[in-house]
């Protein structure tokens, strides 16, 4: 690797496309329609875009059904502001972990973001009519002097530019002591999991000022600390049930119903660790990053560095499927490791029929693997290659054999440009992809790609 | 050889970090810190392994980098044997890395037992001065320790193994950063 002729490619990104770090994607998610999208980034403001539902007369593709698929900025607000913990002297990042949206029940959506200590409860709802005809008040708001009334009449509803409002209606503050890294709403509806390093509290909905803590891992003596929650996600269908991740590399099911403290697992999901695989750094890099339910509740996706984990809720031994993401990264861990990239977070998502699993990687890439062939495809997510309306190209890393036009070496990999955070669309083949301050959403007209790597 | 010089590299990279999270927005990551120190450890085993296998050969050479005496003599103006002071270059890597900001989120490995003390980002207090907590567990080990609460964990550990630890000196961690 690094024999050819391409040279290292030196990062100019800061030069040629300087990026703001409050502009930095931290979070994407579709609601459970698919028809709004959020994003939170790094400066704590949340964007939603939503789908254009009507067909536009040029729309180019043919047999495309009613909705144009473009995702358009629908509302634009401030989730977080930068915070001060004044007992601790330590500032409160504004940075947007976690979205995740509620079912919707009426005509207003509802969602939750959270920062690393503070989760928020937000309602976006529409107004596109407004009272007119008021009888003590003129068209600007002032109020009319009463002399100049000569009749009454009944204010009526005119209909207005459409405005979309953010309000907050909830905050969820001092749960937490160490950094929150997910929320999940349960499917009862009412009650939500919000996750730290160390503890696991559920709320409900309608209350702020009280939370019951459903995991703690914290040790008597934190010297004695060996391990660190890093994701939890409840069940899709059963509200008794959640799942939390940890720096080990373990996955906990916990049953609410067994007892009120769910330090015990239900289940514990463990891969044995391979001896001949060990290195100063498995530890680090058997950390998972995240996990997530399939739709149908029956698997668990996990992402640890090099690889995603398929795991069958029913056997907890280990995973059913391992899918390798970037294992020409093995041999690169100790300056993966110099250079931070070794702590990177990746995400990684089911599709609607959880029949594809998706995961980011570096250098704008991101893999797609169909479970049923167990083939991977590598897409890159980057302006330059990608024109609007064009296809997606497959993509090759070279690590040996018969290199390809088109390959990338493995030296030529651009770390900083990372896919951490990404969604899938809940029924359809659409995905959001945030690479660093830009969001890419692409969607698959005919198939899911099932191309050989 | 190359095991125990990389296991070296991994643990001045991983004293770096740690250091310089403490002046990170946001405070101390826990898990972070978590993963640098099970590297940290990770990395001291193996040294050690491999130190005491290949033994006398390795010490001869090895020693010569060290301006630190076998551990139980340490004390404060002799330990940077070069005759040096022990400067830090940098404010911020003074003291105890972590047991400054946040009691809950400390460093899992050694600073609690030392200076509860808080310490602000710019305490520029000389790590040669002694300790006030320098208690060991091996036995009698009456004078007060000047390495630095991070290192102390493994000179602990290294007596449990048995070997004479023989610690980084302090300068050459910080020129890494």
């Amino acid at each position: 690797m690094g024999e050819d002729a391409e040279s290292p490619k030196i990062n100019h990104t800061f030069l040629r496309d300087y990026v703001t770090e409050a502009d930095v994607i931290s979070t994407v998610e579709f609601n459970q329609t698919g028809d709004l999208l959020a994003t939170g980034d790094k400066g704590g403001r949340v964007v939603i875009f939503q789908r254009e539902t009507e067909s536009k007369g040029e729309s180019e593709e043919v047999g495309e059904t009613g909705d144009s698929g473009e995702y358009n900025v629908y509302s634009t607000f401030q989730s977080h502001e930068p915070d001060f913990d004044y007992l601790k002297s330590l500032e409160i990042e504004e940075k947007i972990n976690k979205i995740r949206w509620l079912p919707q029940q009426n005509a207003a959506h509802f969602l939750l973001s959270t920062n690393d200590k503070t989760i928020k409860l937000w309602k976006v709802s529409e107004r596109d009519k407004r009272p007119e005809g008021y009888n003590l008040k003129d068209e600007e708001g002032r109020l009319k002097d009463i002399s100049t009334i000569t009749s009454l009449q009944v204010p009526v509803l005119k209909p207005t530019d459409l405005m979309v409002e953010v309000r907050p209606r909830r905050v969820f503050s001092n749960g937490h002591t160490y950094h929150v890294n997910s929320i999940s709403v349960n499917s009862d509806g009412e009650t939500y999991l919000s996750a730290d390093d160390l503890r696991i509290n559920m709320w409900h909905l309608g209350i702020t000022d009280r939370s019951f803590n459903i995991v703690d891992i914290k040790p008597a003596n934190m010297e004695d600390l060996t391990e660190v929650i890093t994701a939890a996600e409840f069940h899709p269908h059963h509200c008794h049930l959640f799942v939390y991740s940890s720096s080990k590399g373990t996955l906990r099911l916990c049953d609410m119903r067994a007892s009120a403290l769910c330090d015990k697992h239900t289940k514990l999901f463990e891969e044995p660790e391979d001896p001949g695989s060990r290195s100063f750094f498995s530890e680090i890099i058997s950390s998972v990053s995240d996990v997530k339910f399939s739709h149908s509740g029956r698997y668990l996706l996990t992402r640890d560095y090099l690889t995603a984990k398929v795991w069958d809720l029913n056997m907890d031994k280990g995973p059913v499927e391992t899918y390798q993401v970037h294992e020409y990264l093995r041999s690169k861990l100790c300056s993966l490791y110099e250079n931070d990239c070794i702590f990177d977070k990746f995400e990684c998502v089911w599709n609607s029929s959880d029949s594809v699993i998706m995961t980011g990687a570096y250098n704008s890439f991101f893999r797609m693997f169909d479970r049923e062939t167990g083939r991977g495809v590598t897409l890159e997510a980057w302006r330059e290659s990608s024109k609007p309306r064009a296809v997606l190209r497959t993509r090759r890393v070279y690590t040996g054999g018969k290199r390809r036009r088109g390959d990338v070496g493995v030296d030529s990999l651009d770390f900083t440009k990372k896919i951490l955070h990404m969604a899938w669309h809940p029924s359809e083949n659409i995905i959001a992809i945030a690479a660093t301050n830009n969001l890419y959403i692409f969607q698959d007209r005919v198939n899911p790609e099932t191309q050989a790597q | 050889m190359e095991v125990s010089a990389e296991a070296k590299r991994i643990m001045i990279v991983a004293l770096g970090k740690l250091y310089s999270s403490r002046t990170q927005r946001g405070g101390l990551r826990l898990h972070r810190s978590l993963l640098l120190t099970l590297v940290m450890k990770s990395a001291r085993d193996m040294y050690h392994a491999a130190q005491a296998t290949t033994g006398s050969v390795a010490s001869g050479c090895e020693q010569q980098h060290y301006t630190a005496e076998p551990h139980p003599e340490l004390q404060g103006p002799a330990y940077p044997a070069t005759g040096k002071p022990r400067i830090s270059p940098r404010e911020e890597v003074v003291g105890p890395p972590t047991g400054a900001e946040d009691k809950e989120n400390l460093c899992p490995t050694g600073p609690a037992q030392h200076s509860r003390k808080r310490r602000g980002k710019a305490a520029v207090e000389p790590d040669f001065l002694p300790c006030k907590k320098a208690k060991l567990e091996q036995g009698s080990c009456p004078q007060q320790l000047a390495v630095n609460p991070l290192l102390m964990d493994y000179a602990k550990c290294s007596s449990e193994l048995g070997a004479p630890p023989t610690p980084m000196p302090l300068q050459r961690a910080i020129a890494a950063c």
